[in-house]
């Protein structure tokens, strides 16, 4: 005889929306207070910046400013170049969410095309000289507002990242001299504020160089920020492998891969994959400390709002200014932190 | 194959007073030993006589540091040619799996084949299929490691190894950190590769496995090696004392 056990609905106070509030909210007489104190503590933080933002707020200094923010002494009439550039990014950005899952010649595509966009946004943003008739030159000088300060996170993240793969390998390496030789670098770069390697790439740079070679400030600045950012990937990676078993190590080399197929292969798509949310956080980090390069002298958003609170008719709105800027980074930080999310768990799948 | 046959087989490995030092500790006491091609040979001894260590200076996982070791006609220097042309004759089966983890059953079996041997993938893969059907799971071909069982992941770890199509196959404890009931499915692969004439150094406490199918069994201890003979002959007639006294304390439990 086989006992049939009763299927019983569940108990009513644990369904619906006033079981979730009864458990969640209200569970204690402390749980409660809390509940009804913080409900208070929000309405009054909301109710201000609310009332803020829609009556007592003059926005017409951001409307009327807007393409200042933007693209800031950035000419006019060639402000159609950022937008295709834009254009460009965001064109490659949804072909990759549409072959997202597509592996092989797809995706060979993919990557060439991010490959070549740089060089071509590059261009395209530059110009070639100052009589061309077709895109005459914009020097990087006028390059300001959100455009100079994605130039320097995008460029800065992309240059530094290889960069610093290639030093945490080398602070591993059998070799001692490029093993010490990295550990140096790594070890004095992160011992130095980025301010000063900023001074220092305007100031030093032109001293390595060859005489025929003359960056700009831009360049110099792009420069200091990959130098620095490279280290502190450097460190990060370095975490991610020592973190590989050894015996993944032993695997790759009994079926017969070489070192360089090894760490290509086997331990550095793990390595990575292990630390993605370290670097992620870096680069934002990295986002916002593009802001310091206003100490060179350049004009990233924030020296752009800076100067747009001095001009005559909109003076005194500095709430507005900032608040716009702030929004603008906020966009962008949160949008790279909930990339790397997405990205952890669909490379996640599978692991242990 | 019978044993006669086999004499008449040339020497695929030839190891002559093999040394090897941890730092101070001295791990293998000048080891010489020959095998033949399409011998399978189990090596079993107490736990830390260096049965691992001796495995694995064959296909260079460690390096000996006196004495010659010979596979397949190549000496094994430094010379790192001569390393991978003998790390690719030798596939190799690790107590723990150590498969890739960040790739799929199939990926992991493919992946020497496309980068070492250079084979087009289409090759790659349908050679793996193969190789995932002889070990039993073929419907596991699109999996992660992560989503096999320990039996599983043992036998995608062997199709991975013969994937390269080696001369001589080593296996360091297959079975050790598997759970009984996976125990089996494993030994079944091995004993299936065993008949099927490929060289094979098998360090296992699997007796059982070892009369099936070893042509000799080679006893293992404080690095060097105590006693070896026909297997027959080592289970019916131990000579050594160390050999009778852990023969008892793995045949009685
Ligand atoms: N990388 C290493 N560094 C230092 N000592 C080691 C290293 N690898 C092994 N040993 C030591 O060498 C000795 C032999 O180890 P090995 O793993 O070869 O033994 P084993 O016979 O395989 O034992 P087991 O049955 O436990 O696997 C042990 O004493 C071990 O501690
Ligand atoms: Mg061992």
């Amino acid at each position: 005889m086989t006992v049939q056990s009763e299927v019983l609905r569940p108990p009513r106070t644990e369904v619906g929306l006033l079981g979730w509030l009864k458990k969640n909210l209200f569970s204690t007489w402390y749980n409660a207070l809390l509940t009804i104190f913080s409900v208070a503590f929000i309405y009054v933080v909301l109710r201000g910046i609310i009332t803020w933002v829609v009556r007592d707020a003059r926005w017409a200094v951001v409307t009327v400013n807007f393409r200042v923010f933007m693209i800031g002494r950035y000419p006019g009439k060639e402000a159609w170049r950022v937008l295709v550039s834009l254009g460009i990014v965001v064109f490659l950005a949804m072909l990759t969410w549409v072959f997202r899952r597509a592996e092989g010649k797809p995706r060979r595509w993919l990557v060439i095309g991010w490959l070549l966009s740089f060089p071509l946004i590059g261009i395209l943003l530059r110009g070639f000289s100052r009589e061309s008739p077709f895109l005459p030159l914009v020097s990087e000088n006028l390059w300001s507002g959100v455009l100079l300060t994605l130039v320097l996170a995008i460029v800065g993240i992309v240059a530094s990242f290889p960069l610093g793969v290639v030093l945490a390998l080398g602070r591993r390496s059998k070799l001692p001299v490029v093993k010490v030789l990295c550990t140096v670098y790594i070890e004095t770069i992160r011992g130095v504020p980025l301010i000063s390697v900023l001074f220092m790439s305007q100031l030093m740079l032109p001293l390595f160089l060859p005489p025929e070679i003359r960056l700009g400030t831009v360049m110099r600045a792009l420069t200091g920020m990959t130098l620095f950012s490279a280290a502190y990937t450097a460190e990060n990676v370095r975490g991610g492998l020592a973190a590989i078993p050894i015996g993944q190590y032993e695997a790759a080399r009994a079926v017969g891969l070489n070192e360089a197929l090894v760490m290509a292969l086997i331990v550095l798509p793990q390595a990575l994959r292990a630390v993605i949310p370290a670097i992620v956080g870096q680069f934002i980090s990295l986002f916002k400390d593009t802001t310091l390069v206003a100490i060179v002298g350049l004009l990233d958003l924030l020296g752009i709002a800076k100067a747009v609170t001095g001009q005559k008719e909109f003076i005194g709105l500095h709430k507005e200014v900032y608040a716009f800027a702030a929004v603008i980074f906020f966009i962008f930080c949160y949008t790279m932190s909930y990339a790397s999310r997405r990205l952890e768990t669909a490379l996640g799948v599978g692991e242990r | 194959m019978q044993n006669e046959k086999l004499n008449t087989m040339e020497d695929i490995i030839i190891c002559r007073d093999v040394h090897k030092w941890f730092g101070d500790f001295h791990v293998l006491r000048g080891v010489s030993v020959t095998i033949k091609r399409g011998e399978v040979v189990v090596i079993c001894g107490p736990s830390g006589g260096g049965k691992s260590t001796f495995i694995r200076t064959i296909n260079r996982l460690e390096e000996h540091q006196r004495g010659d070791i010979i596979v397949d006609g190549i000496e094994l220097t430094s010379d790192l040619r001569n390393i991978h042309a003998v790390q690719r004759e030798i596939g190799m089966v690790f107590q723990s799996f150590n498969l890739f983890p960040h790739l799929k059953a199939i990926d992991n079996v493919t992946l020497a084949p496309i980068w070492v041997r250079r084979w087009p993938k289409e090759k790659a893969v349908k050679v793996a299929m193969e190789l995932l059907e002889r070990v039993g799971i073929p419907e596991q071909a699109y999996k992660y490691p992560g989503q096999l069982s320990g039996g599983q992941q043992q036998r995608v770890a062997i199709a991975r190894a013969l994937a390269m199509q080696p001369k001589i196959m080593l296996f360091d404890e297959p079975t050790s950190a598997l759970d009984p009931e996976m125990i089996k499915e494993v030994l079944d692969v091995m004993v299936e590769l065993a008949r099927s004439g490929i060289t094979m150094i098998v360090v296992t406490h699997e007796m059982g496995f070892a009369k099936e199918v070893a042509h000799r069994i080679i006893f293992f201890a404080d690095g060097n090696i105590v006693e070896q003979n026909t297997t027959e002959e080592f289970f019916i007639n131990p000579r050594e004392d160390r050999t009778k006294l852990f023969l008892s304390q793995i045949l009685t439990h």
